[in-house]
């Protein structure tokens, strides 16, 4: 399995999404440019965390319109696997691949710990190693990772079961605990939490592994199909 | 020439941690009469008068850059200036 790993000007959890995939999980990435105008050849696509363009008016406002991103959206409409982790998660809710927005903490504080996690639905592609409501422990390390949506359109994830990981202790205010949510075509998916730091024993946890896991094997099950 | 001032403020219902602090440190400094401070973005935006009426291309930046419609309002006005 291929992935395409965007980098932005700013990104800077994208050598870590890459030794996540490459040296422990042994699949092919590639770091591709902000400029790249074409992800044919990819399996999967995944948004880094970072800053990118310096976080300049909104976290995610301007990396939306890097040239990659319509290569991305038609990755997305194509039903192929794009997933966004921290500021990857900023910026698919500014591309409106994903509903509602990241705001400020509530405490106004940039938090950088590990965080406890409910795996709310284990029935998608990215959750599907994980058991039922299984706890785990991934690292957040954001100042803007307070998600908000109003309530019809919270009503709406919660009615198709799109909110995939929430979090036990809230740490940052998001709306219902919301970690991290899925699109309703079950494809895109966005989280604040960090699991490429989670994925050897010696980073403290290897919880992250399972969404990868989870994403590896559906490709399998979907290419043997 | 048109000379474009926008305002980017937090919606009713958003939290303006940020603002607070701001409060919180007006308040130390003696001001205990501000009841309220919201912090926003403020744009100056010099637009070349073209065929389009101006007021539909700010809201379209707004809708499309500016500000985020999901947590962000924005208000504008807007004047004539000679030209650069």
């Amino acid at each position: 399995m291929k992935f395409a790993v965007p980098v932005f000007p700013g990104s800077n959890c994208d050598h870590d999404m890459v030794n996540a995939l490459r040296d422990v999980l042994k699949m092919e990435a590639d770091l591709v440019a902000a400029s790249t105008t074409t992800l044919d050849g990819y399996d999967a696509v995944i948004l880094p965390g970072g800053f990118s363009y310096g976080d300049y008016l909104r976290s995610g406002a301007i990396a939306r319109f890097a040239p990659v991103m319509d290569a991305v959206k038609a990755f997305a409409n194509a039903g192929k696997p794009v997933m966004g982790i921290c500021n990857g998660f900023q910026i698919l809710t500014e591309a409106g691949l994903l509903p509602g927005a990241l705001q400020a903490n509530r405490s106004s504080k940039f938090i950088c710990k590990t965080s406890d996690l409910v795996v709310k639905n284990n029935q998608t592609r990215f959750s599907s190693a994980y058991a039922a409501q299984a706890h785990i422990q991934l690292p957040i390390a954001h100042g803007e990772g307070n998600y908000y949506c109003d309530a019809a359109t919270l009503a709406d994830l919660k009615a198709h079961h799109q909110i995939v990981f929430e979090y036990v202790d809230n740490p940052n205010g998001s709306t219902a605990n919301i970690a991290g949510i899925i699109n309703r075509a079950g494809n895109v998916l966005g989280m604040m939490p960090h699991p490429e730091r989670a994925v050897e024993t010696i980073l403290g946890s290897t919880d992250g592994l399972g969404i990868f896991e989870s994403l590896i094997t559906s490709q399998k099950e979907a290419t043997h199909a | 020439m048109y000379l474009v001032k926008i305002y980017v403020t937090y919606k009713q219902s958003i939290l303006d941690p940020k603002g607070e602090a701001v409060n919180d440190a007006l308040h130390r400094l003696g001001y205990q009469n501000v009841e309220s401070v919201e912090l926003g973005k403020y744009f100056e935006i010099k637009l070349r008068a073209d065929d389009r009426p101006v007021a539909a291309e700010v809201d379209e930046m707004c809708d499309r850059l500016l500000a985020n419609v999901n947590m962000e309002t924005y208000r504008y006005e807007i004047t004539e200036m000679e030209a650069l």
